[in-house]
């Protein structure tokens, strides 16, 4: 008898609960897709009903929208809720559907001089307060700007110096002084706008005088001057210590059709012997070289890891930190032995170098 | 290009504000939207872009005066407006005997145009035209895509893209379950769209979650793909590009097994055992004089291989 009603208890919570999902429940033959970030569904099934409606399938449309609605609000109240302020709080999800950006990624800035300075010397800016003690008016006012504390401009008596010329305006001098300098600035914010620009479009930068060019940019505004004649540059003088350009001149370089006809059958027979010999042959001059910049790439690599794990420890150089300021034989290009670094080299798969040359390779660069 | 980075820089806060809004950033704005009359717009198409414009409130811009333009021949006028307004997305309304009551509704890429695509009304009802309580502006709509049609066609698919683009509000990381209001239903059958618009009410049902009910709000219309301007292939790759730095950084090293452990990967360099520090056994440990003989032990036995 009991265990009677125990199932028959049990079978009536199961009929009420289905009954009271049966409010909720929409039936679909497929799956709904729901992106719940952007609170979208999509219904993949095919309108049959609508279909039989015709012309005026206003209540059928309806039907549709809310039975979609409901299976949408179902996905809905599923999410992680709390509690904010006594109104119920559903946790959206990231957005799942992908939509095209209004701009571009911003692009990264390059660095200011005075940027890559601070970072090759480790310097950090410093937190400075906002205001400063005026000892002349008495009272706190800003470091910079209208009203500021030192303002050497505003002063209304100035001693004049001892070596100067008693009839000069040093009120004059002063206003004066404060232009160059709000200039220079102005110049140098220029100058760093136009390098980032010039990092962005390399092409045409330094051709047109500006008065602002650098050593390279005028380098380059001097070949491509001293190519634009009607004979390019066949018949241009050089100075007496003026090096020829590099990277100019042809870029392959092809034998003559007829000429020496020995050397011409030592070569094809050569080419002949390689194709047909079984074993490969090995080129000994590339296979060095290629050793040789592999290890220099490591090197330099660990040379970069040990000056960013220096930095990182407050600013101060590792072992292996890069310094302009060092011996002038690390920087530019090496040749030779490597005896001549200073500093000591973390030794690697290089270490068998240090003491001369490889045996039959050749330091190409 | 930076506020700061201008050759002119802005003399004032808002100045600045006001273009640090406008820049490229990693997690943009809101998209706002800007609604243009065309010379010749009738009374349908004024009124189809009035609701519009009542639905994507406070994000868009309802010009007033007739722009003689034609979106689909030249294109720098549309997209000098969005310069102007900061607006990538837009709705122009024409009518001319040709494409009566035409919409071009589209969206831009950096100030220039990405897609268009040209509708026609076949049917209107404004949100006047039904008299029933409407919902708050400003509210995030349900977006419903009905109908197998949207996936089939490239043309399809990118409508439905636009079209969320263009209805979807603001993205929240959190919402309000009792301030859900109304959902925007668009159904794909024999070559139309049927935008419908429903306020929801929510009915007590037996479980937590509500029945719901639908009241038909606001504008409804019935529409027609005429012409399309889709942007190419890789012009649409460019605009879709993510930054890295929003992508899901990936968990490396962690796994979890079918009983639900989570295992991770350490990675150890090769150790020297003979070199191990164990716990120090002060009783094994060697006296002077055991080690003492130990050497003495060892030597005589080079002295004998001598």
């Amino acid at each position: 008898m009991e265990g009677q009603s125990v199932e028959e208890l049990l079978a009536k919570a199961e009929r009420d609960e289905a009954e009271k999902l049966q409010r909720i429940t929409v039936h679909k033959e497929l799956e709904l897709e729901f992106d719940l970030g952007n609170l979208l569904a999509s219904d993949r099934n095919p309108p049959t009903a609508l279909r039989r409606a015709g012309s005026a399938p206003e209540a059928e449309l309806r039907a549709l929208a809310r039975d979609n609605t409901q299976l949408l609000i179902n996905q809905l109240w599923q999410l992680p809720t709390e509690r904010v302020e006594e109104a119920l709080v559903a946790h959206l999800p990231e957005p799942a559907t992908r939509l095209p950006r209004e701009k571009p990624l911003p692009r990264p800035r390059p660095l200011t001089r005075w940027q890559q300075f601070a970072r090759l010397k480790g310097i950090r800016p410093r937190k400075k307060t906002n205001l400063v003690w005026d000892e002349v008016s008495g009272q706190w006012r800003r470091r910079w700007g209208y009203q500021r504390a030192r303002d050497d401009t505003k002063e209304w008596l100035i001693e004049v110096p001892g070596g100067a010329d008693p009839l000069e305006d040093q009120f004059a001098k002063r206003l004066q002084a404060k232009k160059e300098r709000v200039a220079k600035n102005e110049l140098n914010r220029l100058r760093n706008l136009a390098r980032a620009h010039k990092m962005q479009l390399p092409s045409a930068a330094g051709l047109h005088p500006t008065g602002h060019q650098d050593r390279d940019e005028l380098g380059r505004a001097m070949q491509v001057a001293k190519v634009s004649t009607a004979s390019v540059g066949r018949f241009q003088e050089r100075l007496p210590k003026e090096k020829a350009p590099r990277g100019s001149g042809k870029k392959r370089k092809f034998q003559p059709l007829f000429g020496d006809f020995a050397a011409e059958k030592k070569n094809q027979l050569e080419l002949l012997r390689v194709m047909n010999s079984k074993k490969p042959q090995l080129d000994v001059t590339k296979a060095t070289n290629k050793q040789m910049r592999e290890e220099d790439q490591e090197a330099a690599a660990r040379r970069r890891k040990m000056s960013q794990k220096g930095k990182r420890k407050g600013g101060r150089q590792g072992p292996g930190g890069k310094r302009k300021g060092g011996p002038p034989s690390q920087g530019g290009k090496r040749k030779g032995g490597l005896g001549g670094k200073a500093n000591p080299r973390p030794s690697g798969p290089g270490g068998k170098r240090k003491g001369g040359q490889h045996p039959g390779g050749k330091r190409r660069k | 290009m930076d506020a700061l980075d201008r050759v002119v820089k802005p003399k004032t806060k808002r100045a600045k504000r006001f273009l640090e809004k406008r820049e490229p950033k990693l997690s943009e704005n809101i998209k706002n939207a800007m609604l243009i009359k065309g010379g010749n717009a009738n009374l349908t198409v004024t009124q189809v872009l009035r609701d519009v414009y009542a639905l994507k409130k406070p994000y868009g811009v309802l010009y007033k005066k007739k722009n003689i333009t034609r979106p689909f021949e030249d294109q720098t006028s549309l997209e000098f407006f969005s310069k102007k307004s900061d607006c990538s997305l837009f709705m122009f309304g024409s009518h001319n005997k040709k494409r009566p009551n035409n919409l071009v509704i589209g969206r831009m890429y950096d100030y220039h145009v990405l897609d268009m695509i040209e509708l026609g009304i076949e049917k209107f009802v404004s949100l006047k035209d039904i008299k029933n309580s409407k919902c708050p502006e400003g509210t995030k709509p349900m977006l419903i895509f009905a109908g197998d049609e949207f996936d089939v066609t490239e043309d399809y698919r990118r409508l439905k893209n636009l079209l969320i683009d263009f209805f979807r509000g603001p993205t929240v990381p959190n919402i309000r379950l009792a301030g859900l209001d109304y959902v925007l239903h668009f159904t794909a059958l024999n070559g139309k769209i049927y935008f419908r618009s429903y306020k929801l009410l929510l009915k007590k049902s037996g479980c937590r979650t509500p029945r719901i009910e639908l009241e038909e709000m606001g504008p409804s219309l019935d529409l027609v793909v005429r012409r399309t301007h889709l942007a190419s292939d890789d012009l649409y790759k460019l605009s879709m590009k993510m930054p890295k730095a929003l992508k899901p950084k990936k968990r490396k090293n962690i796994s979890q097994d079918t009983f639900g452990t989570t295992y991770g990967r350490i990675h150890m360099q090769k150790q020297d055992l003979s070199k191990l520090q164990t716990r120090k056994m002060k009783g094994l440990k060697k006296r002077p004089a055991e080690r003492i003989t130990e050497d003495q032990e060892n030597k005589p036995k080079r002295i004998k291989n001598n």
